[in-house]
């Protein structure tokens, strides 16, 4: 087997005031793959995903990174290789113009002039947001901010690419439309996230993390429709969606 | 949300004002405080000089004097505490309308209310004319410290989040019938702002964080 994107293994944290969020996590997700990780509030996934690109250093266990382990020394290759897209696209654009906010990740690389230039207008395009490169990004609507978020990411050339809660407050046609441009990216992909269809229609595998472990993982549509399992995780369907029928 | 062009403080326009470079403008603006502030009081005609010659500059912007004077609010304190001095500055007294004002006072207070008119009415014409990127850009080029044009383009960045945020807390305490009508509701007011100053900070952790995420080390690169 080639080595996994992201390993790993018996990850354990807990903050500085003593709340433990995670008690040794195993995890892999290989290239190429689209992995969901679902779950309640408060079962560890935000801290899990501080942990993918080392903003959190686990108290026990490792993570790696296409073989790179996640410690001091690596960090700014870690970086380059997972994107992380946070919730919140205003956290996320703090600069005066989409095409600054774009530019920052690869600046930070060292890139410079055409090269940079080619870079992010190449992200933008596969967001569709090229158009709007010289708009300051409060301007734009909340769905434009979220495709841009994703370019900010994309433009690093990650080899995983991390979202948390990507549909959360979009609406129905932007959630469809970030939905088309994630599963046109040729990246290996992990969102989190509580909307279960978007799961289901993106990602053929689901991790369910609850309690700080990983509780169970396979296909999405069986975890889905595995009623005992999505009972004991507080894990719940929205009204009237059927796996069975998509 | 704002205008769909620049900033609130902003006036689009494309007068000679408004093409000048950023850094020459700041450059001016700083010369002229410098000239005003240094001018003593008593040359009242110099003032007039300087009024007209930002007058000049008001008509060459095309920016509406409605526009500036609405503005003009934030010289309030200022007034306020010109307004204070000749009754709590020391000297010779004088009797003006059957009050006992302090000479030296209302010198000072004068002087301070011309100066200051000017200060305000001169830097709000350099923010109208100049869009708040530029603005940056040309106090980079002034050679501004790094650090400090970095701390001045998150505040422009995050200023409607931030109000929106006040917006949206007003409008939640409203719902629930809060109106702030009398000093007793004052302590509300003292929490909501303790309240927005957390979230606030909060947020700054988080662009931190997605700041760091993208390889970050302290130095936003050109």
């Amino acid at each position: 087997m080639t080595t996994p994107v992201l390993e790993l293994q018996s990850v354990a944290y807990a903050y500085p005031d003593g709340h433990q969020a995670l008690f040794g996590v195993d995890l892999h997700v290989h290239r190429g793959e689209r992995v969901a990780v679902l779950g309640p509030n408060g079962a560890g996934k935000t801290t899990l995903v501080l942990h993918l690109n080392g903003i959190l250093l686990p108290g026990r266990g490792t993570v790696t990174v296409s073989g790179l382990p996640v410690v001091k020394e690596n960090l700014q290759e870690i970086r380059r290789r997972v994107g992380i897209v946070f919730q919140d696209p205003d956290d996320q654009l703090f600069m005066g113009s989409v095409r600054d906010d774009v530019a920052f990740g690869p600046r930070n690389l060292g890139l410079r002039g055409a090269e940079l230039d080619r870079r992010v207008m190449a992200a933008l395009d596969m967001v569709g947001m090229a158009d709007y490169v010289d708009r300051p990004p409060h301007h734009l609507s909340f769905g434009q901010r979220r495709r841009v978020a994703v370019a900010t990411v994309l433009v690093m050339e990650p080899e995983v690419i991390v979202l948390d809660e990507p549909s959360s407050n979009l609406d129905p046609a932007s959630r469809r439309e970030l939905a088309d441009i994630l599963t046109g990216l040729d990246v290996t992909l992990m969102m989190v996230t509580h909307d279960l269809p978007y799961a289901l229609q993106l990602c053929p595998r689901a991790v369910v993390l609850s309690g700080g472990v990983v509780a169970a993982q396979g296909r999405t549509i069986d975890v889905l429709t595995d009623d005992a399992l999505m009972k004991s995780h507080r894990l719940e369907l929205p009204y009237g969606f059927d796996p069975h029928t998509c | 949300m704002g205008a769909p062009h620049g900033h609130r403080l902003h006036f689009h326009g494309h007068s000679p004002l408004h093409r000048a470079p950023a850094h020459l403008k700041v450059a001016g603006l700083v010369a002229f405080m410098l000239v005003v502030v240094a001018t003593p009081v008593p040359w009242v005609p110099a003032f007039v000089g300087y009024a007209g010659v930002l007058a000049v500059l008001v008509a060459l912007s095309g920016v509406p004097v409605p526009y500036l004077a609405r503005r003009m609010v934030i010289e309030t304190p200022v007034l306020v505490f010109a307004a204070l001095l000749p009754f709590i500055a020391v000297g010779p007294r004088t009797e003006v309308l059957g009050l006992s004002l302090s000479e030296a006072g209302l010198v000072a207070a004068g002087g301070l209310v011309m100066k200051a008119t000017l200060g305000v009415v001169a830097s709000l014409l350099l923010a109208a004319t100049t869009d708040p990127r530029d603005l940056l850009a040309g106090l980079e080029r002034l050679r501004v410290p790094a650090q400090l044009v970095q701390i001045m383009g998150f505040m422009i960045r995050y200023l409607d989040v931030v109000t929106d945020e006040l917006r949206r807390m007003r409008t939640a305490m409203e719902s629930r019938g809060f109106t702030a009508r009398d000093p007793r509701h004052w302590p509300v007011i003292g929490r909501s702002a303790g309240a927005l100053f957390i979230r606030s900070f909060e947020r700054g952790e988080r662009v931190h964080l997605a700041m760091i995420s993208r390889g970050y080390d302290g130095s936003v690169r050109r």
